[in-house]
């Protein structure tokens, strides 16, 4: 399904098609990007993109952003997940930029901007805590002003690749008298300060993607704080928000269906029973992913014409993250008794995996795509938000 | 149809209890998944010790004359602890079939050995492209000579076990076409021998497996030439019925662990266990493994009377169960959040351990049509 484009935008369309095309490095094409690839590889694409300006759509042209209207970000987002790119690092480019843009001081702005931008900075989002996973405004890592310095005590969780972080943004609490809310604040700490420790979590699917972060005594320079002390929640909520219709995933879906017929069809013999069964599970899924797709398209026409789409995001984020569970279940069903077969941590040629190579990662696709239901903010949590913000309930 | 368990049922489930209490934590299985060989032959030996490995089997084979009622026992308490060591390749699949199929002489040779926990057997049906039709086979055998013997040609997959394992029993073609139910015939097969080659890999729920290839292995005969598919589905039947009282262990397990879990665990101001959508999940999970265990009484009662229909009965439960432990595993992981995902915790590894054995012969997509088709035939 496409939007009906203007003759321009489709231009820009071919053009962005044809500069991955020609431009995606070869080398980041490995069985599991979001594991497989080092630091380095990772940022490859984030250079390319960095040297067309193309690297923060969102941004204002005077920040560094390419200035594009709301339906060429959206076709910039088709486009590269459909041809299966690695999305430059959200915590860098969509989430805490815009935040210091927006938020932040000049000095702020001129010292982290441009190397968001360029890639030498890479963040990580200091949110969730052990005690604050969907009720994010109980933070308890506490800041406390000394001088000039905040000195900062806390444990992070769930911190999304923290191992190779220069940064981390965080929610720390800066008044403890003040209701929940109101006593947060906004802060940007250097990975290298004294007393920031990384753990790594290992999950069911045997990779690293997630840590620990502890801070013990950190000392941040109030410079670094955001906007205004205790007003943090406001930043993190205008953060959360900014994803909007990314949370579907139609390009990433559809790319795995795809791959699915094929394995499909390569594995299951028409003449056997289990082979309309799946092509019909499949029609199902593609028809969830249509529907979604036509929403998408729906709320993306509208934005255009300057309507605030509202709790679209939860509506977005239940869905896709529900379909392409349904996805990877469906794939690690298809490659049968492959299926008992997992890689190992970190991957190694050396490990034998038995079956076609297209069956390799579908075990830990599977187990990984649990989390999707879990993070940013639960289905259940996205459900009261619709409960509560559209059906007034 | 609630099962009254005699004295010596009920002893030998607190025995097995208090050994993997004792024995068989969480960090003990980790410690074995990431050993060496990945099992350990001293939890082996303790369960030969105890009688485990005996159970089963007729007293006139040497065993306790249990049958699918103590091995329905055993494999409950095995699931609730996630154990990796081949109880039902061993015993319930390879020692149930030469039981079964062996003649008198295979019995005395082969069934004293696994009683005692000295050999380990793995079973090697499944082929590139058989899926999980147990008469798809194109491996070949070949009378050797004029003796019993039989040579072997042929590539396996995803043999669960094997790695472990001493000896094999290998589902190979005497006769007949690729899906031929006729043909199909069983053999033993030294797995240490020279022209078969094994690769190894790990599994998701922290076993080993291989595939094989088979060069002119030679093997002895287990059972009536041909006739191997129909000793297979019996094989079968009586697996699922393992693997069944396995996921029953599980489900109750997750449901423990995540009930506990909604009461502590604190969000908004109350614990999540205090919210109605919660609840409710919570419900549909234990109402899954009040389902679950009936079920599984049901078959392995079955099972010991080898009821007519006991086939369909076993391909009904495993999609049942399959289907509800799933959807518990799902629940628990989901309700448990982030911890969930992690290695750390035991509830990610009994999502794995369920998601396997919905994989062994047979996912519940398959049984569930079988069980349909059955009933049609009948």
């Amino acid at each position: 399904m496409e939007l009906a484009l203007s003759p321009e935008d489709a231009a820009f369309r071919d053009e962005v098609r044809a500069f991955i095309q020609d431009n995606y490095p070869a080398e980041m094409r490995v069985a599991n990007p979001e594991t497989d690839l080092s630091k380095e590889h990772m940022l490859l694409w984030h250079r390319i993109l960095h040297k067309k300006g193309w690297i923060a759509p969102l941004w204002p042209k005077e920040y560094g952003g390419p200035g594009w209207s709301i339906t060429r970000r959206f076709i910039f987002e088709q486009e590269t997940t459909r041809a299966g790119t690695l999305p430059p690092l959200a915590f860098s480019v969509t989430m805490v930029g815009p935040v210091i843009y927006t938020f932040g001081n000049d000095a702020q702005k001129q010292k982290f901007l441009p190397r968001i931008l360029s890639g030498e900075d890479w963040w990580c989002q200091g949110y969730s805590e052990p005690g604050s996973g969907s009720d994010l405004a109980t933070v308890r890592t506490k800041a406390v002003r000394d001088g000039d310095h905040y000195i900062v005590n806390g444990h992070k969780t769930w911190t999304t690749l923290a191992q190779h972080a220069d940064w981390i943004f965080c929610l720390v609490r800066t008044d403890p008298a003040a209701k929940p809310q109101s006593g947060i604040s906004f802060l940007l700490i250097d990975m290298k300060s004294p007393g920031v420790t990384v753990r790594p979590i290992i999950t069911i699917d045997g990779s690293h993607e997630v840590n620990d972060v502890f801070l013990e005594n950190v000392r941040v320079p109030v410079e670094n704080l955001i906007g205004e002390e205790n007003k943090g929640w406001t930043y993190a909520k205008f953060l959360l928000g900014n994803e909007r219709t990314s949370m579907a995933g139609i390009g990433r879906s559809t790319r795995y269906i795809e791959r699915l017929k094929k394995i499909v069809k390569a594995e299951i013999p028409e003449d056997d029973p289990a082979h309309l069964e799946f092509i019909r599970d499949i029609a199902r899924v593609e028809l969830d992913v249509l529907a979604l797709e036509a929403t998408e398209l729906r709320v993306v026409a509208q934005m255009a014409r300057g309507i605030d789409p509202g709790p679209a995001a939860s509506l977005f984020k239940i869905r896709g993250t529900e379909v392409f569970q349904n996805i990877t279940e469906l794939t690690h069903r298809a490659i049968g008794n492959y299926g008992l077969a997992l890689r190992e941590h970190p991957v190694s040629a050396n490990h034998f995996m038995p079956g076609p190579d297209y069956g390799h990662t579908a075990s830990e696709k599977y187990l990984n795509s649990r989390k999707l239901s879990i993070y940013g903010g639960s289905n259940e949590i996205q459900r009261n938000i619709i409960a509560k913000a559209v059906l007034g309930l | 149809m609630d099962i009254q368990f005699t004295e010596e049922q009920e002893l030998l489930r607190s025995s097995v209890q208090r050994l993997l209490r004792d024995q068989y934590d969480l960090d003990a299985r980790r410690r074995i998944v990431a050993s060496e060989e990945g099992f350990s032959r001293k939890h082996w030996a303790a369960f030969a010790e105890l009688g485990l490995l005996a159970a089963p089997f007729a007293e006139d084979v040497g065993g306790l004359g249990g049958g699918p009622l103590s091995t329905m026992i055993i494999m409950q308490e095995f699931g609730r602890h996630l154990v990796v060591e081949p109880f039902v390749e061993t015993v319930v699949v390879a020692g149930g079939l030469i039981e079964q199929a062996g003649s008198e002489e295979q019995k005395q040779a082969l069934i004293p050995d696994i009683v005692a926990g000295t050999k380990l057997w793995a079973l090697a049906w499944a082929e590139k492209g058989s899926r999980f039709d147990l008469a798809t086979v194109t491996t070949t055998a070949r009378r050797d000579g004029d003796d019993a013997g039989y040579l072997l040609t042929g590539e396996k997959t995803a043999v669960l076990a094997a790695p472990w394992a001493d000896h094999l029993i290998v589902s190979a073609r005497t006769s007949g076409h690729r899906h031929d139910r006729g043909g199909v015939s069983l053999f033993v097969v030294d797995r240490r021998v020279a022209n078969l080659d094994l690769q190894s890999f790990k599994t998701i729920d922290g076993r080993r497996a291989a595939e094989i290839s088979l060069r002119g292995v030679r093997g002895q005969l287990l059972g009536k030439e041909g006739e191997g598919v129909a000793a297979l589905e019996a094989c079968r039947d009586r697996a699922i019925g393992a693997l069944c009282a396995e996921i029953v262990g599980a489900i109750g397990e997750l449901n423990a662990a995540t009930l506990e879990y909604s009461k502590t665990r604190k969000q908004f101001g109350t614990t999540i266990g205090s919210f109605q959508v919660l609840q409710h999940r919570m419900v549909d999970m234990f109402i899954a493994h009040q389902e679950a265990l009936s079920l599984m009484q049901h078959l392995s009662l079955s099972l010991g009377a080898s009821d007519a229909g006991v086939s369909r009965l076993a391909s009904g439960a495993k999609s049942k169960i399959g289907y509800s432990g799933k959807f518990v595993a799902d629940q628990a992981v989901q309700l448990h959040g982030g911890m969930g995902m992690t290695d750390e915790l035991n509830v990610g590894h009994y999502f794995k351990r369920i998601s396997s054995i919905n994989i062994q012969l047979g996912d519940p997509a398959y049984h569930v049509l079988r069980y349909a088709q059955l009933d049609a035939a009948a």
